[in-house]
């Protein structure tokens, strides 16, 4: 009798309980992914010969997950956006599982793409692209509210990918009719909630109902704004994803999230001197725990970064004058290389006409 | 039944108990003697517990009783299951050293998983042989149990290569070694639960799915 590791228990188990994509024109190659409510597979269309990203739900699962995966897919499906990876396929397995099928990114997870990108103004970038992605499905009424570097991918030709919507929840203003329900009891995981616990939005339909998750918290902690860790669902508006940002920003900024503290005081790491003031009060705009301190949208933090790529003054730090003569300087540094270079040339011809 | 059970038993005997090799292979025998002979697994009853604590608490009680009568050699020692290899069984103990952090019930749980995989590869090997699909089980064997030690997978097109394959070919035989695979587990879980629901939890116990 062979001897079964741990691990080879593990990989038999993932083995057995891969879903069984027989009756379909999908077949797996192989997991790449888990989010709270369902795995992630690598696996071919057969029809069209192309690679498919896969979502299945997990088992054992009730009827109320069915229905909030399903939700997910046309939340995606709604948001069409450069920034959003677009769906394909949706399907249900002879097991009663439901599954989805999307674009396959052949690409990294912001965290991994900020630890080979060293360049500040190529991340900076990199961010801003998040930002107009997420101000794209806040002006169609989702906010994603589980925003973290594990969560967004940078394709191989630059293309910057919001992923995972499984947990977002659809704003009640201009939504197109979507509705909610009352409070459903929910359990925290691994310190992480899952997308099958929380379930938030639904398309209106004669039975359908949105299922709200107040009192409990969802998403990730560390990138998680007070109220949405506190559960207050009442509460978590497109200024959640702005905090959310904030903290993206911040592990961009320092190389880890922000570090969780009982008072208000957000703490940057002493020895990092590298990030400028400009910077750090942008981010800090994003990180306020009251909402109403926060910038208003994700265009609007968007619209900063755009202004300090540009080396324009940013709303969220009132320059001195010697810092905006420098700022100034160092933005044209160019032409006023070029001036002081003209004068001179000049100085040196008066000089040598009056000798 | 025994041949499910008797490994994760004399693990839990020699590392629960901490018996030596030979005490802890009269024990175990011993105790599926006395449970054939005083035939106590028919008073089970998969609607109060699982059977895996059931056997857990009676090897419990056996082994105390053993102790008090220091008489485990008139009601084991001299008897042999010919099937019983525990020179398979002591390599597992010395390989798996993560197993003196678990709890007593973690630790029968996952020797018993360990065990009743076995058993199902051992039957999905038999079957694939049986329908001349070798090739199926050996795809399946290698991409789920080479490259264990850093964590790293076969890639299908390195297998389509070691076995002269398409890489398309790969794919549609480890679909179906799965299939074939889960199956053979639950065919084993079935013979080894007396219920559907109680087969219906195991199958979730043990790989979290819900039985088709």
């Amino acid at each position: 009798m062979r001897f079964l590791s741990d691990a080879a228990i593990e990989r038999l188990v993932e083995e057995a309980e891969s879903p069984d994509m027989s009756g379909t024109r999908y077949r797996i190659i192989q997991a790449i992914g888990e989010g709270g409510m369902g795995k992630v597979y690598l696996a071919v269309d057969t029809r069209l010969n192309r690679q498919v990203a896969l979502k299945v739900l997990n088992l054992p699962f009730t009827d109320e997950h069915a229905r909030r995966m399903a939700t997910e897919a046309q939340v995606i499906a709604r948001l069409e956006h450069p920034g959003i990876v677009p769906i394909h396929d949706f399907g249900k397995l002879e097991d009663g599982r439901v599954f989805f099928t999307m674009k396959f990114v052949d690409g990294r997870r912001l965290d991994q793409y900020a630890r080979m990108e060293t360049s500040l103004p190529a991340l900076l970038r990199c961010f801003h692209k998040i930002c107009e992605t997420v101000s794209f499905a806040h002006s169609n009424g989702v906010i994603h509210r589980d925003l973290k570097p594990e969560n967004i991918m940078v394709g191989a030709f630059g293309e910057v990918l919001v992923m995972d919507w499984g947990i977002s929840k659809i704003l009640a203003e201009g939504t197109g009719g979507f509705e909610r329900r009352e409070p459903a009891d929910r359990a925290r995981r691994n310190g992480v909630l899952s997308g099958d616990e929380q379930g938030e939005v639904s398309q209106p339909g004669p039975t359908e109902e949105l299922v709200t998750g107040e009192g409990v918290a969802l998403g990730t902690a560390f990138y998680m704004p007070p109220e949405q860790e506190q559960g207050r669902l009442d509460q978590q508006n497109r200024s959640s994803d702005v905090y959310a940002l904030g903290a993206v920003m911040y592990f961009l900024l320092v190389g880890g999230p922000p570090e969780r503290r009982p008072d208000t005081t957000l703490k940057w790491p002493s020895s990092d001197s590298s990030v400028s003031t400009r910077l750090k009060a942008i981010c800090t705009m994003c990180l306020f725990l009251d909402q109403s301190s926060r910038y208003e949208s994700a265009e609007e933090v968007g619209r900063e970064i755009l202004r300090y790529l540009d080396g324009e003054p940013v709303k969220a730090y009132k320059e001195n004058l010697a810092e905006r003569a420098g700022r100034w300087l160092k933005h044209n540094r160019v032409p006023v290389l070029l001036v002081l270079a003209y004068l001179l040339m000049r100085a040196i011809v008066f000089l040598f006409i009056r000798r | 039944m025994i041949s499910a059970y008797w490994m994760p038993v004399y693990k839990y005997v020699r590392i629960r108990w901490g018996k030596p090799i030979d005490d802890a292979k009269d024990l175990t025998q011993g105790f599926f003697l006395e449970a054939m002979e005083k035939d106590f697994f028919r008073k089970f009853d998969p609607g109060k517990a699982r059977f895996r604590t059931f056997l857990r608490t009676c090897l419990d009680g056996y082994i105390s009783n053993e102790e008090k009568s220091a008489s485990r050699l008139k009601r084991g020692g001299d008897v042999q299951f010919s099937s019983l290899d525990f020179g398979d069984a002591e390599n597992g103990i010395g390989a798996a050293p993560e197993t003196q952090a678990r709890s007593t019930e973690e630790f029968f749980e996952q020797e018993w998983r360990r065990s009743v995989f076995n058993l199902s590869l051992d039957l999905f090997q038999s079957r694939l042989v049986e329908q001349g699909k070798q090739v199926h089980f050996k795809l399946f064997e290698v991409y789920v149990l080479d490259g264990l030690e850093d964590g790293r997978r076969v890639k299908y097109e390195d297998l389509a290569r070691e076995f002269g394959l398409t890489a398309g070919t790969v794919t549609n035989y480890l679909a179906a070694a799965r299939r074939d695979f889960r199956r053979a587990v639950f065919d084993k879980l079935r013979e080894l639960t007396v219920t559907e629901d109680e087969f219906r939890r195991e199958a979730r116990a043990l790989l979290g799915v819900d039985p088709e």
